[in-house]
């Protein structure tokens, strides 16, 4: 076995040393937990590539450093089974016997620490971050994994803009041990950013992560900590059951849905905040659809230990439930109802309708967005066209109204938090209905488009079939319902 | 290279044929058995023959309960049903066979890797890593860092880290599973020939040791045809029923 060869102990490394075939160019960052090393591979043969790559060392402070090698365990577990433009490219694991190592990719510019120290930043970069980092959270989340530790310094950016995240050491994957549940016995996280559950030692809901997303949101848009930097358990534990100022004291001109969105996301009960990060991301990208309830107003704390009591019950709730295995939310689709509500026949449009129907039935977290493409031609409209394009605008959004309102939840049945702005609407204005229909599912993270297939007219052979044009490039799930 | 385990196979043609060609489809290149070979199931004498042809080409194969019980004969304290399986399957195997079952090591240690039916702390006398306490008590009476073992017919995976913290693990079938050096681990792959977990697939586990990874993998077999050999037998007709729900 390779380990009787070598020491045992990871030695002082220096630049120029090479490491199984990479070779340390210059130490780029020491950090509390690890060093970072950007590094060259010494043999370029066999690999094809020129990306940059950093190598990340653990810092082990002498004799038995649980919290470091564990969380460096965690890291090399996780990062080989993570794919995607929002994590650095996993390269190569070296173990504890000789030397620990990750090689990964190298994700260039600074970390969103830097921009912090700038807060309060542009209302419109915050809803940008925002927006961003929920996107990579959310395919974060559909590869079971939990990320359980996103503060700015975890987060980067690529040149095209989308996020990437870091720091894989405290994270959760469900199809895989969690080699951190036993092992210590304060909270894991990083003080101001942790989850109500988290401080409960509950690390399998990726609704924590929100939390700790609305966390930065807070502060990247007041300048202020939500729940201060506690470093003691019962600092921590606070947040229980006292809310947050509401930013828009702190900052007026805060819009009040964005201030729903943020406040939705600190909420102690994961069942108040987003059911996904993609719901989030929705909202952050369509704020005209964010549904306001007395959030969006609250100018103060709310009321005294009345209010902490409301919040404190809501955490005891929590704290009840056992730790169950899995991502439990990851079942809360968006679905995307594409209707042609101008053009199809009545008895297309009831299918579609029903269709939706039983998979919001079966999906009780899901949310609905309804949409409509009005088509304008690829020239330049004329002055008819223009005029006329803001009413049959109206005019569709009304239609497409009508033919939801069936799947609205009764006026009797008392709203639910998570029901509440579950159907939004949405008309598109494209040359191309098909094209815009697919762009929208892919920006908005759509689980699952619902479409009617084409009529049999002359007309819509001639022109070609939006649905199946969806069927075949859409990257989610697609129904076609033939009436 | 790949590394085959299975484990609690008790006599049932099916599933092993099932399972032996799964392997064999994923890269399996040897192969380990933990033990159980007969007893409840309709065909032992082919199950062995099988196991001493993988054994001739260099498996390993480990004594289990159920197959000491068949080469001694049925202990006193045996329930009838039990003893009764143990007097059939012994009238059905040859004195080679016989034999072979007779020659089986308790444990076999390899490079890291422990061998064993039941636990490492007491093997000889059949007692269950039910939950952490036993599974702990096992990785700490030996130095292997994995210990493969059966005798438990539910899959799962149990950790010791060098702090003496100790985390146990439901798999997810398929998943790869990368386990770390810095700890100890004690994996039960689940019974091939008896899966009780209210799935009827057969369980077995695939190991890479260059890579330190373990796969848990669920086949579906014929278990019609299993349990109506089982029936046609004479043997209880629970144990038939208990294939087809998986309990």
């Amino acid at each position: 076995m390779a380990s009787d060869e070598v020491d045992d102990r990871p030695s002082r490394l220096d630049t120029g040393e090479v490491i199984d075939g990479f070779r340390l160019e210059e130490r780029t960052h020491q950090g509390g937990m690890a060093n970072l090393w950007r590094v060259s591979r010494v043999d370029d043969e066999g690999s094809d590539d020129t990306l940059p790559l950093i190598m990340k060392v653990p810092r082990i402070k002498g004799g038995d450093d649980p919290a470091t090698i564990v969380g460096f365990e965690v890291e090399q577990m996780i990062m080989p089974t993570l794919s995607g433009v929002h994590v650095p490219k996993f390269v190569a694991k070296g173990d504890f016997t000789r030397q620990p190592y990750i090689v990964m990719e190298r994700i260039g510019g600074e970390t969103l620490r830097a921009r912090f120290e700038h807060a309060p930043l542009p209302l419109d970069e915050v809803v940008s971050i925002g927006a961003r980092v929920a996107t990579a959270l959310h395919d974060l989340h559909r590869q079971q994994v939990i990320h359980l530790d996103v503060k700015p310094s975890n987060i980067l950016f690529r040149p095209d803009g989308s996020a990437v995240l870091v720091d894989f050491g405290l994270s959760r994957h469900a199809q895989l041990p969690d080699l951190l549940e036993e092992e210590f016995e304060l909270p894991m996280g990083t003080g101001p950013y942790m989850s109500p559950e988290q401080v409960q030692f509950v690390r399998s809901d990726l609704r924590s992560d929100l939390f700790a997303l609305g966390v930065l949101l807070y502060h990247l848009a007041t300048g202020a900590r939500p729940f201060g930097a506690p470093t003691s358990v019962r600092g921590l534990r606070k947040r229980l059951y006292q809310a947050p100022v509401p930013p828009r004291a702190l900052r007026p001109e805060l819009p009040p849905w964005l201030q729903e969105v943020i406040l939705r996301c600190l909420e102690v009960d994961p069942a108040r905040r987003h059911q996904s990060a993609a719901q989030l991301a929705f909202e952050l990208q369509n704020p005209d659809q964010v549904v306001l309830t007395e959030r969006a107003q609250r100018l103060q704390v709310q009321g005294g230990w009345a209010g902490s009591l409301k919040r404190w019950f809501a955490a005891i709730g929590h704290e009840a439930r056992p730790p169950e295995a899995g991502l439990r939310s990851l079942r809360s689709p968006i679905l995307l109802a594409a209707v042609d509500v101008a053009g199809a026949t009545p008895d297309l449009l009831a299918a579609v309708r029903e269709t939706v129907q039983r998979l919001l039935q079966t999906e009780p977290g899901a949310r609905l967005a309804c949409l409509t493409v009005m088509k304008t031609n690829l020239i330049a409209a004329d002055e008819l066209v223009e005029a006329d394009g803001s009413s049959r605008h109206v005019n569709l959004l009304v239609q497409l109204k009508h033919w939801a309102h069936p799947l609205q939840p009764s006026r009797h049945e008392a709203p639910r938090e998570p029901a509440a702005g579950r159907v939004t609407y949405h008309v598109l204005e494209a040359p191309d209905p098909a094209g815009a229909i697919v762009d929208y599912a892919r920006k908005n993270q759509v689980d699952h488009i619902v479409i009617g297939a084409r009529s049999s007219g002359g007309l819509r052979r001639y022109l070609g079939s939006v649905s199946s044009q969806v069927a075949a490039e859409a990257e989610c799930t697609v129904t076609v319902v033939r009436a | 290279m790949k590394i085959a385990l299975v484990t609690d196979l008790h006599a049932n043609r099916e599933a092993v044929e099932t399972v032996l060609a799964h392997a064999a489809s994923q890269g399996a290149q040897r192969y380990v058995f933990l033990g159980d070979f007969v007893g409840y199931g309709a065909d032992p004498g082919w199950v062995i023959d099988r196991l001493r042809e993988h054994v001739a080409a260099g498996a390993h194969a480990v004594l289990g309960n159920h197959d000491a019980a068949v080469v001694q004969g049925p202990l006193p304290t045996m329930i009838p049903e039990a003893r009764q399986v143990v007097e059939w399957t012994r009238a059905r195997l040859d004195a080679a066979q016989l034999a072979f079952l007779g020659s089986l090591p308790m444990s076999v240690s390899e490079a890291d890797r422990l061998y064993v039916h039941a636990n490492a702390f007491a093997p000889a006398d059949w007692g269950y890593v039910i939950g952490r306490m036993e599974a702990v008590r096992s990785m700490q009476a030996t130095a292997a860092r994995f210990t493969f073992c059966g005798h438990v017919h539910d899959p799962k995976l149990f950790h010791l880290s060098g702090t003496g913290k100790v985390g146990d693990f439901v798999p997810s079938p398929g998943m790869p599973i990368p386990l770390s050096m810095q700890r100890q681990w004690l994996v039960i792959p689940g019974s091939a020939g008896q899966p009780r977990d209210g799935n009827p697939a057969a369980c077995y586990a695939i190991f890479e040791p260059a890579s330190a990874t373990l796969t848990y993998h669920r086949v579906p077999y014929d278990v019609e045809s299993a349990a109506a050999k089982i029936r046609a037998a004479g043997l209880p007709p629970r144990l038939a029923q208990r294939l087809q729900h998986g309990e």
